[in-house]
């Protein structure tokens, strides 16, 4: 186990490097990048390499830049958004799984009946819908209709303490998110436990008289949950994107809209600080993930490279 | 996919795992790729130079089961037949249904639908049905475009990385990590920000952020070809290894590229509105879906739920169309072992 992580933990190291790379590459090779403008005197003509070294050594030092356009420094503005979207995108996953898994179960355990059909419908249309169209529609039927039901934004009060406790307004979002992600989800879930039912495990179950409900908790669904865990790690750059359009359009003050504001008005320190965090986020994510994974089925950590 | 088949190289088992966007379906592509992986097109004699006659046989032979896929998965067939229908509605519609989309009319602003304009009006009072019409030209050239490019470069990169093996596969593959670490949206953000957007950098742009799912497919699949005995065989006999690739290692993984392909141009039409919805889309006074949508939230407050329902239930329909095509392939390709 121990080889089998240190291996992995310098994978990600490397994917790490390679990201920062790309990112600090695309912005600052631009032609009359405002990149070279921003990084300080005399950095148009500092040799790549090295600009890309000391701003590496400052993010490395917890330093990730100062926004000139807004007057504060990245980290700080980080800190007022990032709580925003912790509590968006953690509330909708977490709900996204509760949907979910049990949606894909039942796809599977029914396959080829009128359920089937019904639920993967539905979550073809959870997919195929743009987050903004999906978000529109529900602000349109819930918050401009009078009654009034839910707010057309999210929390604008600063602070944590306002999002959590904001239930009228952090709905909408909320939902926008977790149907986004319920499209990626359920569709994943279903093949997994589709998987799993063809396994000999289910065979031997039933044969040795195993009722159906035992053979569906005990072997499928557990077996299915073991692929949802690296899933879980791999598709967090696809919810933090997600997050980006929920926040832009309910106009929460979050990481995504941030991000996108800076890109709009060609702020670099902040995308680039910001798009490392998602990044870093990701691979450790992914890193988790893998643990996670060879932890639970041991075929993994004993596999040769 | 069996877990055991899925485990034993961490590497290969994360490549069959969705990771981003339209990656979700294939993950069972992943196992239809191994399992088709057993039977090669090639696998008879290698040797023999293959005749222009044999060849355009084997194309049609493709064509052939390409077309029993369709018959035997109704929902494709008329997931296809959408997407053909949304094509003419928006190259031919425009030349039966004549509007104006270039100039401002103040007196016909947020109209609701009514006779004349069967869709409305937007903020601009340009009539919906025509500006659907238009946008919907752009979005299924980027859309299609970007998709192609992207499916082009993933597959060759996934196919040499496969092939190579060894420390050119290990580098390659981190470099698609670290782009897929990116969220795509935030990718096309920091590009469109430096770069001024046009009909072609976004078709360059989109497909440099989703060609790396498809390089991981097409590399898990290069992977368990190069070892058949046929691509064996062509090496021994002295066959380069980009002969290798282009005539055995890419024709055999064509099913999986094909239903690739389908779920590339979803994801890039769904990625083309949402850009232009963020403002870094295709300038005024070109339109797509996502431009249209962009306007209709801003307005969202007064109701007018038709400026919003048209553009979306366009970018859902046609998506979802190219799922369903995407699926029933992939189920009739995995089906007919």
């Amino acid at each position: 186990m121990t080889a089998y992580v240190s291996r992995r933990g310098l994978q990600a190291v490397v994917v790490l490097l390679i990201v920062t790379l790309i990112v600090f590459g695309l912005l600052s090779l631009a032609p009359g990048s405002p990149a070279s403008a921003s990084l300080g005197p005399g950095s148009a003509h500092r040799p790549f390499l090295l600009a890309y070294l000391t701003w590496l050594n400052r993010a490395v030092q917890g330093n990730l830049g100062f926004s000139p356009r807004l007057n504060v420094s990245v980290a700080s503005l980080l800190a007022a958004s990032l709580p925003r979207t912790l509590v968006l995108t953690g509330v909708s996953t977490v709900l996204a799984l509760v949907i979910a898994i049990p949606v894909g179960l039942l796809q599977a355990v029914r396959r080829g009946t009128a359920a089937d059909h019904v639920l993967r419908g539905l979550t073809v249309l959870c997919y195929g819908t743009p987050a903004v169209v999906l978000g529109s529609v529900l602000v349109l039927f819930l918050a401009v209709d009078p009654p009034h039901v839910f707010g057309a934004e999210g929390p604008q009060a600063p602070g944590i303490a306002a999002v959590i406790t904001d239930v009228r307004d952090m709905t909408l979002p909320v939902c926008t998110l977790t149907l986004v992600t319920v499209g990626i989800f359920a569709r994943y879930m279903r093949s997994s436990a589709l998987d799993s039912l063809s396994q000999d495990y289910v065979e031997a179950a039933r044969a040795r008289g195993a009722g159906e409900q035992r053979v569906i908790v005990a072997h499928v669904l557990r077996n299915s949950l073991v692929p949802v865990v690296t899933l879980l790690g791999l598709s967090l750059p696809q919810i933090v994107g997600g997050a980006v359009l929920v926040e832009g359009l309910f106009n929460i003050k979050g990481m995504g809209w941030q991000l996108w504001q800076a890109a709009l008005r060609h702020d670099v320190p902040v995308t680039l600080g910001f798009t490392l965090i998602v990044a870093v986020a990701a691979i450790l994510g992914s890193l988790l993930a893998d643990i996670g994974y060879a932890f639970l089925d041991p075929r993994v950590r004993h596999a040769q490279p | 996919m069996t877990a055991s088949q899925a485990v034993p190289d961490p590497v290969v088992g994360q490549a069959q795992l969705p990771a981003g966007g339209a990656q979700a379906e294939d993950v069972a592509t992943g196992a239809a790729a191994s399992a088709r992986a057993g039977r090669g097109r090639h696998a008879g004699p290698v040797a023999v130079q293959p005749s222009g006659a044999e060849l355009r046989a084997a194309a049609a032979g493709r064509l052939r089961r390409f077309l029993a896929v369709l018959r035997a998965h109704p929902l494709a067939t008329v997931g296809g037949l959408v997407i053909v229908a949304v094509a003419l509605f928006c190259y031919t519609g425009p030349a039966l249904y004549h509007t104006d989309q270039v100039h401002v009319f103040l007196s016909q602003m947020n109209l609701s639908p009514r006779a004349g304009h069967p869709l409305g009006t937007d903020s601009d009072g340009q009539d919906e049905l025509g500006r659907l019409m238009k946008g919907g030209q752009l979005a299924l050239l980027i859309g299609a475009a970007s998709g192609g490019l992207a499916v082009l470069l993933g597959s060759m990169w996934g196919a040499v990385a496969g092939y190579a093996g060894g420390a050119v596969d290990a580098v390659m593959m981190r470099i698609v990590d670290a782009g897929v670490a990116i969220p795509a949206i935030i990718l096309l953000l920091l590009l469109t920000s430096v770069y001024r957007p046009s009909a072609t950098l976004l078709i360059v742009v989109i497909a440099g952020t989703s060609w790396l799912t498809t390089a991981r497919l097409v590399r898990a699949e290069a992977l368990t070809l190069r070892t058949r005995e046929y691509v064996q065989a062509a090496r021994v006999m002295g066959g380069g290894s980009l002969r290798a690739i282009l005539r055995h290692i890419a024709p055999n993984a064509m099913g999986t590229i094909v239903v690739n392909a389908t779920f590339q141009i979803a994801n890039a039409i769904l990625l083309l509105a949402t850009l232009s919805w963020l403002g870094l889309g295709v300038q005024f006074p070109s339109v797509d879906w996502g431009d249209m949508l962009s306007a209709a939230t801003q307005g969202i407050d007064n109701g007018y739920w038709w400026q919003i329902v048209s553009p979306g239930a366009a970018i859902v329909t046609i998506v979802v169309a190219f799922v369903l095509l995407g699926d029933g392939l992939r189920d009739g390709l995995a089906g007919d072992e």
